[in-house]
């Protein structure tokens, strides 16, 4: 015989059972289809632009010297210096080319001694952390090693992140091919973003520079990108658009691009191009490897889309 | 578990009142038992940190220089005799750094079987989960029972000796495979740390999901810390790495049945230092007439050696752990220097006939596995082997699936082998191209490996500055799948990546056909419209097989280029083009 205490008990817990799995069964049920799949996110882009600038000029060129660092201050100068982009207290990013595990001289990356002139002029702006980065094409320790950036960042007082998957975050970029991808977050987790591309040739996009450079944003299969690689390449500027584009010259790679190999297709050119227009800036640098910005693509692209403008001679020079 | 473990810890310290006569161990046995658990976790302690640093972790002070492994991570394989044999048998040659494991046979014969008790990080996990696993029926008179000697299944490791040297003689290293120190590196880096980088992956993005500032800053900060300390920048993972991780579960889950089961039955390291071990002139001396057969010896017992009275110590066993010494209450036991040989039991208790048998079997089953076809005449080509491996023979004599290589590329390239280089080849290291690529400067597989097996090359050769490069295989191309060959898409990554200076891939822009993707006018056909691409090709003489192309190639199932091993340098045989054939080739 049971008491009628214990039965109560017995069935109480029975019927709590029941109702808890009733309550989560109800509550977790998927009644199918691809609802669950969709992306919750909305198409983003991101504008580290300062406001237009009256009376500076937009583009600096600056040749009148064999010293990188110096090119680089004259440069940056030459558009009114570094205050004018940074403010005291900003996170800055500056984004070198890193891409490859070569060293300076094969000229398939950014020159270590352009990025410390950029960390070291931020710093001097009041720029509260600078943060170096790029996402690497090859074993990401060694390009940052050997291409000399990590130590001439180090030295200045940057931080030095490497691509660690943790570091990447799914978004949607507002683009008329790339949708939702991988991003490297401090790229775009920043108050100011300064691009540091290096000129070079590239055998699929013939040149790229500055707007090439945001392929360093993304993580995933970005080697799928260059079934397209002008509407990406556009899509990309078009989603990041920096603060200031400060384009390495000094040495450019002229053959066997993007990745080189050999010191023999690189040619010392001792220049360095600053602008807030980077559409203009790669439309400058471009001519240094002889290739016409109207037989390329994204330029065109960049152009159409008011991202700024491919006829360099439209805006107010420096040449220092 | 947890509650055990603080139970255990707090009964270490707990001052004990001795049972029977009560007599204090000497104190010097005391510091020793000390001595040796700090030892103990020194040497597993410098395993690891030697293991977490075979890799290659970039650093803010060096640039452009030769890149190398900046610590000796190999260094407990090369202390390791049972390597060092092995290899002496196959190649009659002892390599490099594997001289160090003459100071191991040089300590076994002071003080016995040493390396077991205090210096082998694969013992050392033993003793820790032989302490820890054993439930409630593992204890006591149970555990008295487990810990005596069980001559037949101790027996065992013997044999297994006898067999890899046998196999050995027959010129294949293949008995590295149950080495301790090898099994330590393939297991904790193949499967123990990949799995743990996942489990915290999963962690690190929970914490990004949820949107909480603190929380993201906090997970960002242990994941940098982690993958720039422990693990990599990007998870690794390893070809069928599950069977490495499930056998190195099932070996420590024995523990919960008889201790230390690995090192007492299956070691064959254990077992060559045990054939050393009597000469040892350091040993255990006992009173019989003492003993009261409180079995204190035995329940602290990690050799199951009969350190207990009224019978004889079993040296070859012992694994110096001190600990019956220090259990006895009645002053049976002495560890001295020159003890008398009376009462101990120096050499294994194999049956002869059975050694000689277990190394025949050995020695006859290299022969079987290379009559099968997959190393003669059907060689897998996706046999890719790391830069600087020497010809697959040699290899095979070389290779102790020590997992040094494999830990300590960077890219992931390395894997260990299943089946793919035939029975014998399990565990060799093989690349494969579509998970990592071999990058181009680094040669850091030969750097690490303790047995030649990958020779310690420069850059200068492997890249072929001045010299012939070192390949490995040579990239082909699936064109009914290549996108600008087939499908009227520009694409060329694999250009792009391909390391070589000329590059191995070049490119020809051709013009091709292509159809609209939508119907005409009036529902007619689409429209058909022509494109420029640019075909890649292969140039066999430049190409390296380093895999970049394959890795990076966007079509994501079945790579449209790939690579297979021939034209690989070390082969003489294994060449597509008469001019690269020379037999007289060194």
């Amino acid at each position: 015989m049971v008491t009628r205490r214990e039965a109560l008990q017995r069935i109480g817990a029975a019927s709590a059972a029941l109702g808890g799995s009733i309550v989560l069964g109800r509550a977790a049920w998927d009644r199918g289809g691809f609802d669950v799949y969709q992306s919750p996110l909305s198409p983003q882009t991101r504008d580290f632009r300062n406001g237009p600038e009256k009376n500076l000029p937009d583009l600096a060129i600056a040749t009148t010297s064999t010293d990188p660092a110096e090119l680089v201050r004259k440069a940056i100068d030459g558009l009114g210096g570094m205050r004018r982009f940074i403010s005291r207290g900003d996170v800055v990013t500056v984004k070198p080319n890193i891409g490859w595990d070569r060293t300076p001289l094969h000229a398939a990356n950014t020159n270590p001694k352009v990025v410390a002139e950029v960390v070291r002029l931020a710093f001097d702006a009041g720029a509260k952390t600078v943060t170096v980065t790029d996402a690497s094409c090859n074993e990401p320790n060694r390009c940052f090693q050997r291409s000399g950036i990590w130590k001439a960042a180090y030295d200045v007082g940057a931080n030095v992140i490497l691509p660690a998957e943790h570091r990447f975050r799914t978004m949607r970029l507002r683009g008329e091919l790339l949708d939702e991808w991988p991003v490297y977050r401090p790229l775009v987790d920043a108050d100011k973003v300064i691009n540091v591309p290096v000129a070079k040739h590239h055998n699929l996009a013939k040149f790229t520079a500055g707007m090439k450079n945001w392929y360093g944003i993304l993580g995933g299969r970005r080697n799928r990108l260059h079934q397209a690689i002008d509407l990406s390449i556009a899509d990309l500027a078009t989603f990041l658009q920096p603060t200031l584009t400060v384009i390495d010259a000094t040495r450019v790679l002229l053959r066997n691009g993007p990745q080189g190999g050999n010191i023999a297709d690189a040619k010392d050119m001792h220049t360095v191009i600053a602008s807030v227009d980077q559409v203009a800036a790669d439309a400058y640098a471009c001519q240094l490897i002889g290739v016409k910005r109207e037989d390329i693509p994204y330029l065109k692209l960049g152009h159409e889309r008011g991202l700024g403008t491919m006829f360099w001679e439209n805006l107010r020079r420096a040449e220092v | 578990m947890g509650f055990a473990l603080a139970h255990r810890f707090k009964r270490l310290f707990e001052k004990k009142r001795r049972p029977g006569s009560g007599l204090e161990a000497r104190p010097i046995i005391r510091k020793l038992v000390w001595a040796r658990r700090a030892a103990q976790v020194g040497f597993l302690g410098l395993f690891c940190w030697w293991l977490v640093h075979t890799g290659f972790r970039g650093n803010f002070s060096a640039v452009g220089e030769r890149v190398r492994v900046d610590r000796p991570v190999e260094g407990f394989l090369l202390a390791d005799p049972f390597v060092a044999l092995m290899t002496l048998l196959s190649t009659h040659t002892i390599y490099r750094g594997l001289l160090w494991s003459v100071g191991v046979v040089a300590l076994t014969l002071v003080f016995g079987r040493v390396f077991c008790g205090w210096i082998c990080p694969f013992g050392t996990l033993h003793h820790f989960f032989g302490w820890i696993l054993p439930s409630r029926y593992g204890k006591g008179a149970r555990r008295i029972e487990q810990n005596r000697t069980h001559a037949v299944r101790q027996r065992v490791k013997y044999y297994l000796l006898y067999a890899c040297l046998g196999a050995a003689a027959f010129g294949s290293a293949i008995g590295g495979m149950f080495d301790p120190i090898c099994i330590s590196v393939r297991a904790l880096g193949l499967a123990v740390l990949p799995a743990s980088q996942y489990a915290a992956g999963l962690f690190g993005a929970a914490a990004t999901r949820s949107n909480v500032r603190p929380l993201q800053g906090a997970s960002d900060a242990a994941a940098d810390f982690l993958s720039t300390n422990v693990w990599q920048a990007k998870q690794h993972y390893f070809h069928e790495g599950w069977l490495i991780g499930i056998l190195l579960v099932a070996v420590l889950f024995m523990n919960r049945f008889i201790p230390r089961f690995w090192c007492r039955v299956l070691c064959p390291l254990g077992a060559l230092l045990g054939v050393f071990s009597r000469f040892a002139l350091f040993g255990m001396e006992k009173d019989h007439e003492k003993c009261t057969d409180c079995d204190l010896c035995v329940v602290h017992c990690q050799g199951a050696d009969s350190p207990e009275g009224g019978v004889k110590w079993r040296q070859d066993e012992c694994h110096m752990c001190f600990n019956c010494e220090a259990a006895c209450p009645e002053d049976v036991i002495k560890f001295r220097f020159l003890p008398g040989l009376r009462s101990r039991s120096g050499a294994p208790d194999t049956g002869r006939r059975t050694a000689i048998a277990t190394a025949a079997a050995g020695a006859i089953a290299i022969p079987l596995a290379r009559a099968a076809d997959a190393l003669e005449a059907n060689y897998n080509e996706k046999l890719i082997r790391p830069p600087g491996a020497v010809e697959e023979h040699d290899f095979l004599e070389r290779c102790i699936r020590c997992a040094e290589c494999m830990k300590v590329c960077p890219n992931n390239a390395l894997h260990p082998a299943f089946f793919e280089a035939g029975i014998e080849g399990l565990w060799t290291p093989i690349l494969i191209p579509r998970i990592g690529y071999c990058e181009h400067s680094c040669v850091l597989c030969g750097d690490v490996c303790p047995t030649g097996a990958i020779q310690k090359i420069t850059e200068e050769q492997k890249m072929g500055i001045d010299e012939p490069p070192i390949r490995i295989g040579t990239a082909f191309y699936d064109q009914g799948r290549c996108l600008p060959w087939s499908m009227a898409t520009p694409c060329i990554v694999c250009e792009e990546f391909c390391p070589t200076s000329p590059k191995s891939i070049w490119v020809e822009e051709v013009e091709v056909a292509k159809r609209e993707d939508k119907p005409g006018p009036d529902g007619k056909a689409p429209a058909m419209t022509t494109v420029k691409v640019q075909q890649p090709h292969v140039d066999p003489n430049l190409c390296i097989g380093c895999g970049a192309c394959e890795k990076v190639c966007p079509v994501q199932d079945e790579p449209a280029v790939y690579v297979t091993n021939v034209g690989e340098t070390r082969s003489k045989t294994n060449v597509i083009l008469l001019e690269n054939t020379n037999y007289n080739r060194s």
